[in-house]
């Protein structure tokens, strides 16, 4: 309680404390907390209500109708058990959207860190028309996600313009069935979501190298390193944390896709580029197997939560552990 | 001091929480009309898909009428985008606030409904009506009682660019798969793609093998197995063969498994509104699509031609069978009774007459039969009203999650994945979970 205290509003500090001075504060302690806590009250209610009716509430429905073979109509009275867990993961489309997810994870990391980081070291260089360039970057970004998509989606169909243009300068040899191949989507998913996310990773290490102090990078001048040597020694080793909780948010990201995915190849060919999301939403709304589909999405959250979990544990923990290091560094 | 802010804290405490319990049980109050309707006045609620002209005013004036005929009766329309009204009736269903005057597609989905008790049974009150409409409603049937009428019902057929046939030198269109696939070589050899398919959407690639089984399998072999869905008899085999042969001809559209079937400028059936290739397999709905697609409004045109899907080698099914499908009003379980006289109305002469005339659809009411104003849809009708039996789309009959799961065993065949077996394998597993 004395730590929100401490938080409360600059004046009630000041007249709780000339209270203590005075001697008989103890009332005035009584009576502050309880204020204290309506005001905590008053500005946590909103946001604690909209977690419980739209998060807790659908997670623990989702547990329970998971249990059920239920077509969403009537009452839920086929109780199943486990069942539901049993086909989904007995069954080779989901197995294969779980494949899908964790290779979207992994290129994303591969594909994008390195990308990113370079862009990144590069934009923070002076060089003319950087601004220009960091909004060129960045501006997949905020496109939404949909929008992007179906641009996507046109720019991609046989003949279209990314064939034209790939014809146009000789490369028409590469041309594929960019959606339609079973063989090729999964990577020409990759291609548009790396390109959708990477002004994220640059942005972020950007913001990242603003932290790095000025003085290290003219100390190490100072001291003969090349532009080369300072990015690997100095940049980039303080750029870790950032770098950790870009991965960190990529990996959800990646496990939870669904949009870009939905709206290119809604899953197909032949269920090539499904991820555990489009699954789930396929089987319950498509074919209203809404039991099975919850069981689905019951596996998507132990899994993301799992990898979470463990990335905090064994990832994002030494960093804090190593703060102090780094803190003596600067 | 100490009490004007409590009670400001929680009287702002109680109206954030106020707001949010508004918030979330916003709108709840309507269609609690009209339960209890002996004289008093009545709504009926009627969502349908018609949001375009000229169907949106044509219904909107046959309310209109209605309600001039009948005092007391008021008549709430809401005219959906197709998806969008699939979309608001799933929901609607799952809580119970249905619409009293509703459409239902038929089949297992029906079925659905009818186990769920959400739907009205028809058999005994609107049984006039029931007559009216014929053997039409058989696909609206569960176990012998009526509970919905349709008042359009389709059939699948090939629409064809006849110029383009012309320029491939093909005279007269393919009666057996012999003759198709020869029409496909001559397509190909005048450097026309032949066939779109909007396989990245199932269904339109699932309707071939639907086709094979109709052309493959006696009627009674294929009703049987409707109900029974067991699909051990060897022509549902057959019919996965024929369309493993027909997919090694490669009659198809470049990059068709990733093709939609009806959205957008890329879509089976753009591509064939546009001259880009020969043909597409569709139902009576491809000339208004074509329509929406092309900037001209016309579709194909002139060019517009149709063409039964050809008989196959050997096959014990009738080859004049048609697989189609339609739509059928229904009322809500607990609809007031006037939604069936209602419903009733609009299967009448008058009403199903004014249908045909904007080209709505193929009425099922025969007084309509002569009136319909679109050439291409009235010789459909004729196809349809000259077959043995139309055999709803399998997945329709089959509900959705047997009918997903066959549609994507056959979308894999289309993607070399998937054997005849395989097919038949994917329908019986998903049936015994079901």
């Amino acid at each position: 309680m004395t730590a929100v205290t401490d938080h409360g509003p600059a004046a009630d500090r000041a007249r709780a404390r000339s209270a203590a001075a005075r001697g008989p504060g103890s009332r005035r302690r009584l009576r502050t907390p309880w204020r204290t806590r309506l005001e905590i009250l008053f500005f946590v209610t909103p946001a604690l209500v909209l977690f419980a009716v739209f998060l807790v509430v659908p997670v623990v429905q989702a547990g329970r109708y998971s249990l059920y073979d239920w077509n969403g109509l009537g009452p839920m009275d086929d109780f199943v058990g486990l069942a539901n867990y049993a086909s989904a993961l007995g069954n080779e489309v989901f197995r294969g959207a779980v494949g899908h997810n964790l290779t979207i994870v992994v290129l994303s990391i591969l594909i994008q860190l390195p990308l990113g980081l370079g862009i990144a070291l590069l934009l923070n260089r002076e060089i003319r028309g950087r601004t220009a360039l960091r909004v060129i970057i960045f501006v997949p970004y905020v496109l939404a996600e949909v929008v992007a998509s179906v641009v996507w989606f046109m720019l991609l169909q046989p003949n279209g313009a990314i064939d034209a243009l790939l014809e146009s300068i000789g490369l028409g040899g590469v041309v594929q069935l960019w959606l339609g191949d079973p063989d090729v989507a999964l990577y020409t998913v990759m291609v548009v979501l790396t390109w959708k996310y990477l002004g994220l990773a640059v942005i972020l290490m950007l913001a990242g190298l603003q932290g790095v102090p000025e003085e290290l990078y003219e100390a190490a001048q100072i001291d003969g390193a090349s532009w080369w040597q300072v990015q690997r020694r100095i940049a980039v080793p303080l750029l870790s944390p950032t770098i950790r909780t870009w991965v960190f948010l990529s990996m959800i990201g990646s496990l939870q896709q669904f949009d870009m995915v939905w709206i290119l190849t809604a899953g197909g060919p032949a269920n090539s580029t499904t991820t555990m999301a489009t699954y789930l939403i396929s089987q319950g709304t498509d074919r209203s197997l809404y039991g099975y589909a919850s069981a689905v999405a019951v596996l998507l959250f132990g899994i993301s939560f799992v990898l979470a979990a463990l990335y905090q544990t064994f990832v994002l923990r030494p960093r804090s552990e190593r703060r102090p290091e780094t803190e003596v560094g600067r | 001091m100490k009490h004007p802010t409590r009670m400001a804290s929680a009287v702002a405490l109680g109206a954030s929480i106020a707001l949010l319990a508004a918030a979330c049980s916003g709108g709840s109050d309507e269609g609690s009309t009209g339960e209890a309707s002996e004289g008093a006045d009545v709504t009926l609620t009627w969502w349908h898909n018609s949001n375009n002209e000229p169907g949106r005013g044509f219904y909107e004036q046959a309310a209109a009428d209605y309600e001039a005929d009948h005092p007391g009766v008021t008549i709430e329309i809401q005219a959906l985008q197709h998806e969008d009204m699939l979309t608001k009736l799933d929901a609607a269903f799952q809580t119970g606030d249905t619409p009293d005057v509703y459409m239902e597609r038929g089949g297992g989905e029906l079925a659905d409904h009818v186990e769920a008790e959400l739907t009205m049974d028809l058999t005994d009150v609107a049984a006039d009506a029931v007559e009216t409409v014929g053997g039409s409603v058989a696909g609206w049937q569960v176990d012998g009682r009526t509970y919905a009428l349709p008042f359009s019902v389709g059939v699948v057929g090939f629409w064809y660019n006849t110029e383009l046939f012309e320029q491939a030198g093909i005279t007269e269109a393919p009666t057996t798969m012999d003759e198709f696939d020869d029409a496909v070589s001559a397509l190909r050899d005048a450097g026309i793609a032949p066939v779109s398919v909007g396989a990245g959407d199932l269904w339109p690639a699932a309707h071939f093998w639907y086709y094979f089984a109709v052309r493959q399998c006696a009627q009674d072999v294929l009703s049987e197995a409707v109900t029974s869905l067991d699909f051990s008899d060897e022509c549902f085999l057959r019919a996965g063969e024929d369309l493993e042969h027909l997919i090694g001809t490669e009659p198809f559209n470049e990059g068709f498994l990733a093709t939609p079937a009806q959205s957008g400028p890329t879509s089976a059936s753009a591509l064939l509104a546009t001259g880009q290739v020969a043909m597409e397999l569709a139902g009576h709905w491809e000339p208004g699509v074509m329509q929406g697609l092309t900037e001209d409004q016309l579709g194909l045109g002139e060019n517009t031609g149709w063409f039964p899907f050809p008989q196959v080698d050997g096959g014990e099914g009738d080859p004049a069978a048609t697989l189609g499908g339609g739509d059928a009003w229904a009322c809500s379980a607990d609809a007031p009774p006037e939604c069936v006289d209602f419903i009733s109305y609009l299967l009448s002469d008058d009403v199903q007459i004014g249908f045909a005339e904007n080209s709505m659809g193929l009425p099922t009411n025969q007084a309509a039969s002569g009136s319909v104003a679109d050439p291409a849809l009235a010789d459909l009708l004729t196809v349809r009203d000259s077959a043995p039996y139309v055999q709803l789309y399998l997945d329709t009959a089959f509900g959705e999650n047997v009918g997903g799961a066959m549609n994507d065993a056959i979308g894999l065949m289309f993607a070399g994945d998937a054997s005849p077996q395989d097919i038949v394998d994917a329908i019986q597993s998903a049936a015994g979970t079901a």
